[in-house]
This record gives structure tokens, C-alpha cells and sequence, in this order.
């Protein structure tokens, strides 16, 4: 049972993460990948406010299941991340490798703790 | 080829020409999702099934999420080099399965993003920082040690094939 939960948020996480991250790519003109770093930082965030409001009991484990470990685990991706950090880097965009893994870290870590904050502002 | 978007070809197939976006392929946008679906779906199981195998206390270092995340990370090369340099036009529907859906799925940044701020929350400073670098270091070098292991075990693979080809082909 939860691993059907857990298939059940990734089977809409991950198309999810592909069509967000083609509509973003189409919007911009550079080689930064910002769709990648879109569904990362917004999946940060929503798993955040999810282990924030289970942790105060606000949230169902279910919920915690297939939302958190389904959903936001495939929504976000650390292997199109380290894949494109990598191309970045070899086609001589060092700097934008750089930036890549600096804003991707900086922008993650303050996503998630924003969700653990809300969350704990709205259920505590 | 001189254009850095066309060589960016990213896991999500998300950086081809623009125009590439506007083709009528519409119709045929279904199969993709389910592929995708399909693959993240076993990719996250997967995932699951590594952390509930080796679940970490509090305070301590996050060993299954690591080890998720650079295994996909070295397979992502691997598997970027065999559709890319290998097989030379892969099936449209491989890299939605394999590399979006399955290793997608199964690399997680939400994951990894809590449990820093987790290990900050409880104190472990030292310890959020070496998960933190820890990962994306050891990530960026599977990356790389995918690809060119990779390339190597073809080019080893292709030498080893030749020369049975050509000493079956010489005349005793």
C-alpha cells in the first residue's frame, strides 16, 4: 500500500518535472538550466511545509507517503542537476556551472527551510 | 554545433532548438507522459526501497539518500553516452523512460534539501556541510566517471570485436 502511494505521487512528479522544465526552457534564451532548478526549489519548498506539518502531527502519514517521497522525490532531480552541472562545466560555461550548483544549493536549502518555517508557524 | 544549446542536451530533453517545441506533436504528447510516469514511478519505488533499507537516525548522516543520488548520477553518464554516442538514434521513447522517468524518480533534491536543513536544525553543523559538498561533489564525479567509463568500455568493446573479426577473416 505504500509503495502504491509512493508510485502514485512520482507517476505525476516526474511528467510533472518534464513539462515544467520544457515550458520554463522555452522561455529564456540562455544555456542555464532554470527548469531544472524550478522543480527542484519548488519541490524543496513543498516537502519542506509537508515534513514541517507532519512532524507537528498536522499531516497524515499517507499523505506524507505519496505526496513527500512520491511526488516531490520525482518532481525534483539530482541526476538532470549533476548531468547538466557536468555538460555546463565541459562546454566551457565554468561559470555557469558554478552558479548552477551555488544558486541550486542556496535557493534548495531556502526553499526547504521556508516550508519547515510555514509549516511550523501554521501548526504549531 | 557551435550553438552551446544544441550540444546542452539535458536528461529532460529540454534544451532543443525552440522550434522543436511548436511541432505539431501534440498528438503523440501521451505516450511520453505515461512513459515518463511509468518510469518515475519505478524510479521513486526504488528510491523507497533503498531508504527503508537503510534509514538513518536523526543526527546522522543521510547514507541512503547519498548513495540514491550519485548511483543516479553515475548512471545518467553512462546512459547519456550510450544514447548520444552509441546508439545512434535511440527509440523517441528511451530517454523518457530511462532518464526522466526512472533516474529521475529515483534521484531526489527534495529530499536532500530537508535533510540539510535538518542536520543545521539539530546542531550538526559540520555534518550538514559534508553532506551538503559531500554530495554534489561525489554527484559531479559520478557524473563524469559514467561517461568516460562508459566511452571506454565501447571503445575496449569495439577493439575486442575487431580483431575476433579480423583473425576470423585472415586464412590460416
Amino acid at each position: 500500500m505504500t509503495l502504491l502511494l509512493v508510485a502514485l505521487g512520482a507517476a505525476v512528479g516526474a511528467p510533472l518535472r518534464y513539462f515544467t522544465d520544457r515550458a520554463v526552457q522555452a522561455r529564456h534564451d540562455s544555456v542555464f538550466p532554470w527548469g531544472t532548478l524550478a522543480v527542484n526549489v519548488v519541490g524543496s519548498l513543498v516537502l519542506g511545509l509537508l515534513l514541517g506539518g507532519a512532524a507537528a502531527g498536522g499531516i497524515p502519514a499517507a499523505v506524507v507517503t505519496a505526496v513527500g517521497v512520491g511526488f516531490c522525490g520525482a518532481l525534483t532531480t539530482y541526476s538532470t542537476f549533476g548531468y547538466e552541472t557536468v555538460r555546463l562545466a565541459e562546454g566551457g560555461s565554468l561559470l555557469y556551472g558554478s552558479a548552477n550548483i551555488v544558486v541550486s544549493l542556496a535557493a534548495g536549502l531556502g526553499a526547504a527551510w521556508l516550508g519547515l518555517a510555514v509549516a511550523g508557524a501554521i501548526w504549531t | 554545433m557551435t550553438d552551446p544549446r544544441s550540444t546542452l542536451t539535458t536528461e529532460t530533453g529540454a534544451s532543443p532548438p525552440m522550434s522543436a517545441l511548436r511541432t505539431p506533436t501534440r498528438p503523440r504528447v501521451w505516450d511520453v507522459t505515461l512513459t515518463i510516469a511509468a518510469g518515475g514511478a519505478l524510479g521513486a519505488m526504488a528510491r523507497y526501497g533503498v531508504a527503508t533499507a537503510w534509514p538513518h537516525a536523526p543526527g546522522a548522516f543521510p547514507w541512503a539518500t547519498f548513495g540514491v543520488n550519485v548511483l543516479g548520477c553515475l548512471l545518467i553518464g553512462a546512459l547519456m553516452v550510450v544514447l548520444t554516442e552509441i546508439v545512434g538514434r535511440p527509440h523517441r521513447l528511451t530517454r523518457p523512460f530511462l532518464g526522466v522517468g526512472i533516474l529521475g524518480g529515483f534521484t531526489t533534491f527534495s529530499t536532500y534539501a530537508v535533510e540539510v536543513d535538518r542536520l543545521v536544525a539539530g546542531g550538526q553543523l559540520e555534518l550538514a556541510l559534508a553532506y551538503l559538498f559531500g554530495t554534489v561533489a561525489a554527484a559531479l564525479l559520478a557524473v563524469q566517471v559514467g561517461i568516460v567509463a562508459t566511452r571506454l568500455a565501447t571503445r575496449a568493446l569495439t577493439l575486442v570485436l575487431t580483431r575476433a573479426r579480423t583473425r576470423k577473416g585472415t586464412p590460416a
